[in-house]
């Protein structure tokens, strides 16, 4: 499935972890130990942030650690899809007043 | 039972433009008049959480719309629209541009030209906003700026978020 970094962001849990992973890299039991959710939850928020390629992998022994690839943050897809949202949220306020002043016949 | 209305969002980097094409369930008139008289005008060109207030709006050709966009803190970012052409009710051409309180533009921002035309069939009207940059230059500068205040605003949202997560 094609995820672009808007997904990334959409979700506020998905935020902090990147927030978080901006800094250094983390494994993803340090990232779940910052979060009141589950493991499993947290597998999946990052299963997800690296299918949108937002993340660098780091193999130390077993373990993996992950960190935030920022260059991605400044892809400017990023900014026009929340142009895009812009221009969806603006439009559906029109469509709220216009069918206010059309007496909501439609 | 509500159809689907039509929404294209198309960036044309070659030749800097963006185009935006939306549908809506109205008579052609009355979505002019929500574009082009103030007090409508005003109820839904902000996005939430953002609230659109106007300075001051003379539509007519050569005329202006200074308008604020304010958000729930009440900062307020100031824009200054300046009509070019305008023939009720198939569209209207508009520089839009960064401005201040005054209704001063900011110089070191590029201004975009807005060609907004309206169409009607079967009872719909369609909207579409072919925003245009003098180069793609420009076009860059206004979407780093604006993903800047973008990132700010997450992460403005995320320092209220993490200390309800880091328990």
């Amino acid at each position: 499935m094609k995820r672009d970094i808007f997904q990334a962001i959409a979700d506020p849990t998905r935020r902090a972890i990147m927030v978080l992973i901006a800094i250094h890299a983390m494994t993803p039991n340090a990232i779940a130990e910052h979060f009141d959710i589950s493991r499993q939850a947290t597998s999946r928020h990052i299963r997800i942030l690296n299918e949108c390629g937002l993340l660098a992998q780091e193999k130390s022994g077993r373990e993996i650690h992950y960190q935030l690839k920022l260059e991605k943050m400044s892809e400017i897809d990023m900014w026009l899809e929340q142009f895009r949202k812009h221009w969806e949220a603006r439009y559906s306020n029109l469509d709220s007043l216009l069918a206010n002043l059309n007496g909501d016949t439609a | 039972m509500k159809a689907k209305l039509q929404f294209d969002f198309l960036v044309d980097k070659d030749n800097s433009t963006l185009t935006i094409r939306r549908e809506f369930a109205a008579p052609r008139q009355l979505v002019w008049d929500c574009h082009t008289r103030h007090e409508l005008l005003e109820q839904w060109f902000a996005p939430k959480p953002f609230t659109a207030r106007t300075r001051s709006m003379d539509f007519r050709e050569g005329g202006h719309w200074h308008y604020a966009m304010v958000d729930p803190e009440g900062k307020e970012y100031w824009g200054y629209t300046e009509y070019v052409s305008i023939s009720p009710i198939d569209g209207y051409v508009s520089l839009d541009g960064f401005s201040d309180a005054s209704g001063a533009l900011n110089p070191d921002l590029p201004r975009a030209r807005w060609d907004v035309t309206f169409t009607e069939s079967a009872g719909r009207s369609l909207v579409q906003t072919i925003v245009a940059y003098d180069s793609l230059a420009d076009l860059e500068t206004v979407l780093q700026m604006g993903m800047q205040e973008g990132l700010t605003a997450t992460l403005e949202q995320l320092d209220a978020l993490l200390p309800t997560l880091d328990t």
